[in-house]
């Protein structure tokens, strides 16, 4: 992981660290040679560690009160935020925390959609952060079963039906992750169980995540490889810890808003009335970061299309890599991508709206274009893009445009090439 | 000599593989089994249902293995309605004979063949149920007419144990 040897001044140090080299990973970590032209979009990476480190805190806390039964899950919600000492806060940071969680992440994605973070030699760390956002989506929506109110017990049942949509098996599919014959019991306690897990594979899947982070080094605006450590980088401790620390800070006081000022704005009202097997609530609407998708699921008329569509979606983006070839990373270099990311950002927030619509009349059509669009950027605009697209002369250093500073030599030889 | 020793060698390798896969297969299954209905769950298959009190044009709703089961007494309009549709028009042709064999009472499972929510009643363009959650209109004989659903409502296996009984499962 290091490219030099660390060598502890302590004697002490220097027996453990020959024996476990965590003195050597620590230097790593603090000297680790960072852009210095990262801007506040990239502070998003920390902000989310400390989003999972809070859900995974609060949820062994709620863990401790809550029971996973058909008969007292609503009431124990009910006993956290009424008897528990500090239960309200800690459910309440928990509820709009998963809220934060996907706000976050969808900055992250976003900023990496824009910048090329996703482009060679960084395909891992993309692949990595989209089997990270698919577990997030999994561990919300088990957790959002858990409080067992009419959405928890209809939105499971929606999901879990998408399953039923697989040919020949889908029935014995569902059957087999209900553990009967319909959402009861048996499946609440064994969302529980996995709710508890996935927190733990995705903090596993957090460290690859970074581990293959390191091995390249971070991106940076202007999408350039760059030499490390040279003028152009700057260690990661002090300079990107004190950065990271105020995003952080800022992005907590709109966290601690909802928290404390409008703690079910993100809910659903219905889900405060205990599951009912008999009665469906009058429109049902899953929590507003899987809207997109439940757009696009609705927009196909025909049931497993749909589901085939709304998987699409998200597995198109594992492979983006390979569908945007363009050796030019930052958008800030692509005049036509830029506009074509905008066109994105709109689409998926147009998705977003309709999502939350009934799916009827003028919604329904909206959906659908939208849902065109979606998959049309992937597999047919940046697949063009990347052949025909004139992009603009690169720097060859952070530094250079201004001082003429230290050139990374890959960079030379791609103008050259161009040329 | 050595050709027929590496041949030795191979089957011995394959020979293993075959059974740590057997054994593998025989100690995941337990595994995965366990999340299929208990047995629990499996002795709650059949419920009596009493239906004297239910008037022409009403329906009741039990529930049945945690579904909803619909109970429907239908009206001569109603059951004229379902038995003059073409069967060729139909998204998933049944005939109404073979849904409701005694044609005043139908019986089927309140669940929408789309993703499982509970349709509500005497709603729809086609006067039977209309699923709120994607839009699935149903006929007067629980037959999807219009929307997402690909399938009818699913009629479960029931018998008149006699006039005013009805047994499900």
């Amino acid at each position: 992981m290091s490219d030099h040897e660390y060598i502890p001044s302590s004697k002490f140090g220097k027996w453990f660290n020959d024996r476990l080299p965590l003195l050597t990973l620590g230097k790593h970590l603090t000297d680790y040679p960072t852009p210095k032209n990262l801007n506040y979009w990239w502070t998003f990476g920390g902000i989310l560690t400390f989003c999972l480190i809070t859900q995974i805190v609060t949820g062994l806390i709620l863990a401790m009160h809550y029971v996973a039964h058909a008969d007292l899950a609503f009431g124990s919600v009910e006993h956290i935020m009424r008897n528990v000492n500090y239960g309200w806060l800690i459910r309440y940071v928990h509820a709009n925390g998963a809220s934060m969680f996907f706000l976050a992440v969808y900055i992250h994605i976003f900023r990496s959609l824009y910048y090329g973070s996703y482009k060679s030699p960084r395909e891992i760390i993309w692949i990595l952060g989209m089997i990270i956002y698919i577990l997030m989506m999994a561990a919300a929506f088990m957790g959002y079963v858990l409080p067992w109110g009419q959405m928890s017990f209809w939105g499971a049942t929606v999901i879990t039906n998408l399953f039923s949509a697989i040919p020949l098996v889908g029935e014995s599919i569902v059957t087999w992750l209900w553990g009967g014959y319909s959402v009861d019991n048996p499946t609440l306690t064994r969302f529980f169980s996995l709710h508890y897990l996935i927190p733990f594979l995705i903090l596993g899947l957090v460290v690859l995540h970074i581990w293959a982070l390191h091995v390249p080094g971070n991106n940076n605006p202007i999408g350039i490889d760059l030499k490390k450590p040279s003028k152009d980088t700057v260690p990661f401790h002090p300079y990107i810890v004190i950065k990271d620390l105020f995003a952080l800070l800022i992005f907590l006081i709109v966290f601690a808003f909802f928290v404390f000022y409008s703690p079910n704005i993100l809910g659903h009202a219905d889900n405060y009335i205990e599951a009912n097997p008999m009665v469906t609530p009058a429109h049902i609407v899953p929590e507003w970061y899987l809207l997109p998708f439940y757009a696009i699921l609705r927009s196909v008329p025909d049931k497993l299309l749909g589901v085939i569509a709304m998987f699409g979606a998200l597995f198109i983006l594992v492979i983006l890599p390979w569908l945007d070839t363009s050796k030019t990373r930052s958008a800030i270099f692509r005049p036509l991508y830029k506009q074509f990311y905008w066109f994105l950002v709109a689409d998926v927030l147009i998705l977003g709206y309709v999502g939350a619509m009934p799916a009827e009349g003028i919604y329904l059509l909206v959906a659908r274009v939208a849902t065109a669009y979606y998959f049309a950027h992937f597999l047919i605009i940046l697949p063009l893009l990347s052949r025909k697209e004139k992009v603009l002369d690169v720097p060859l250093s952070i530094t250079e445009p201004v001082l003429g500073g230290s050139v990374s030599m890959s960079a030379v030889k791609q103008r050259e090439d161009k040329l | 000599m050595s050709e027929k020793k590496v041949k030795r060698r191979e089957f011995i390798f394959t020979a293993t593989y075959a059974v740590g896969a057997v054994g593998v297969g025989a100690t995941v299954w337990p595994l995965i089994d366990q999340m299929n209905p208990d047995a629990s769950v499996k002795a709650l298959a059949s419920t009596e249902v009493d239906i004297s009190s239910v008037e022409k044009g009403q329906s009741i709703t039990v529930l049945w293995r945690g579904k909803p089961v619909f109970i429907r007494r239908r009206t001569e309009e109603e059951i004229t309605k379902a038995r003059e549709v073409n069967i060729d028009e139909l998204k998933h042709p049944e005939k109404d004979e073979d849904r409701a064999k005694n044609p005043e009472w139908l019986v089927m499972l309140g669940v929408c063949t789309h993703l499982g929510c509970v349709p509500l009643g005497d709603k729809g363009e086609y006067g039977g149920w209309f699923c709120p959650c994607h839009g699935s209109h149903y006929d007067t004989s629980g037959r999807i007419r219009k929307g997402p659903a690909p399938t009818n409502m699913e009629v479960p296996k029931y018998e008149f144990v006699n006039n005013n009984t009805i047994k499900i499962g």
